[in-house]
């Protein structure tokens, strides 16, 4: 609890940062050096939505029936208002009344 | 960069430090008024970055890192999941080959976040562009990503977002760290829920009709096929690329 602090975990956090600033970065740096072509356009189109779909995919897979009910209220909410702040305070509200519903508050 | 930090709250939307950058198509610029527009939108997104923030704090101090080792993991190296798998690594002597190699592989879909940037960073500078970029997480990204296709022309959105997230994220492992076991299940609150649901309405917004029906199913077989043989967050890297390869090929058509 004492403010010891090893310069071996330092180090490791400064390597851990480094790694990850690569990462963050060297996807632009890369795609920055070159002039992509047209499918390379339609490609970097399609990945935002690609990407949020597979995690969503493990993230709902993982959850149960009551994030699914809330999820649900989440999607019809966001394209009635085209809203995403009142779409996730609609879903949390969904999921805490289905939670409390369920174990019988 | 510590300037934008310590006057965003002051700013009037309109200040002579706003720098025009011509493109192709609408107007990007890289000011204040757009990094805060980015801070904003971004604290309900914030908070439940906050919650996961306590129980990383907790689980770090468990793992045996000092209060000041996991704030300064938190406030460099800003990448939620590796953390927590890193502090999950954690032990006496510190396996830093593993520790950093998982980081890496657990970053790698970063890339992919990054390159999908490319038609709005391009046109802000070296430092702008890179500065943004180390702010950048899941959630904002997605956020940036949905502002900038609406054409608001804020190329400082994915900063101020950052930001908040990154605030949001260090205070909370210094309170997490500290206070350790005696924090509540944050979870109990419905905060786990919270990316969920902004990933879900950023999602209605990306639908572009039936052209969008092939990628995403495909995404959502590879991303189910790579969960269940890889361990860690191989999926999402997959789950990307093939949803890149069936529009490619259904744009070739």
């Amino acid at each position: 609890m004492v403010a010891e602090v090893s310069l071996t975990a330092v180090m490791v956090v400064f390597g851990m940062s480094v790694v990850t600033f690569a990462t963050k970065a060297g996807g632009f740096w890369a795609i920055d050096r070159i002039e992509p072509g047209q499918s390379t356009r339609d490609a970097l189109d399609a990945l935002p939505g690609g990407i949020i779909v597979s995690i969503l995919t493990i993230r709902l897979l993982e959850g149960g029936p009551a994030e699914w009910v809330a999820g649900i209220v989440v999607v019809l909410v966001a394209r009635s208002t085209e809203n995403v702040l009142i779409a996730l305070i609609a879903g949390m509200g969904t999921l805490v009344l289905v939670r409390w519903g369920r174990t019988g508050f | 960069m510590s300037r934008e930090d310590a006057d965003t709250v002051t700013v009037t939307v309109q200040d002579g430090d706003e720098e025009s950058v011509p493109g192709d198509g609408e107007e990007l610029r890289f000011s204040r008024s757009g990094a805060v527009s980015g801070f904003v939108s971004c604290v309900p997104v914030a908070l439940g970055v906050g919650g996961y923030g306590l129980i990383f704090g907790v689980l770090a101090r468990e793992a045996g890192l000092s209060v000041v080792t996991a704030v300064l993991m938190s406030a460099t190296v800003l990448a939620g999941a590796a953390q927590l798998i890193a502090v999950g690594l954690w032990e006496w002597p510190i396996p830093a080959v593993a520790v950093i190699g998982t980081t890496f592989v657990v970053n790698l879909r970063y890339l992919l976040m990054g390159a999908s940037l490319r038609q709005w960073f391009t046109r802000l500078s070296s430092r702008q562009a890179y500065v943004s970029l180390f702010f950048m997480a899941d959630e904002n990204w997605a956020l940036t990503i949905e502002d900038l296709r609406e054409g608001t022309g804020r190329g400082a959105f994915l900063l101020g977002s950052g930001l908040a997230i990154w605030i949001f994220w260090v205070l909370a492992t210094a309170i997490g760290a500290v206070a350790g076991g005696r924090i509540a299940n944050p979870e109990t609150y419905g905060l786990g829920f919270v990316l969920t649901a902004i990933f879900l309405a950023l999602l209605v917004g990306f639908w572009d009709g039936r052209t969008s029906l092939a990628p995403w199913a495909f995404a959502v077989v590879v991303a189910l096929t790579v969960e269940t043989i890889f361990p860690g967050r191989w999926y999402i890297l997959a789950g990307g690329i093939a949803a890149c390869l069936v529009e490619v090929i259904q744009d070739g058509r």
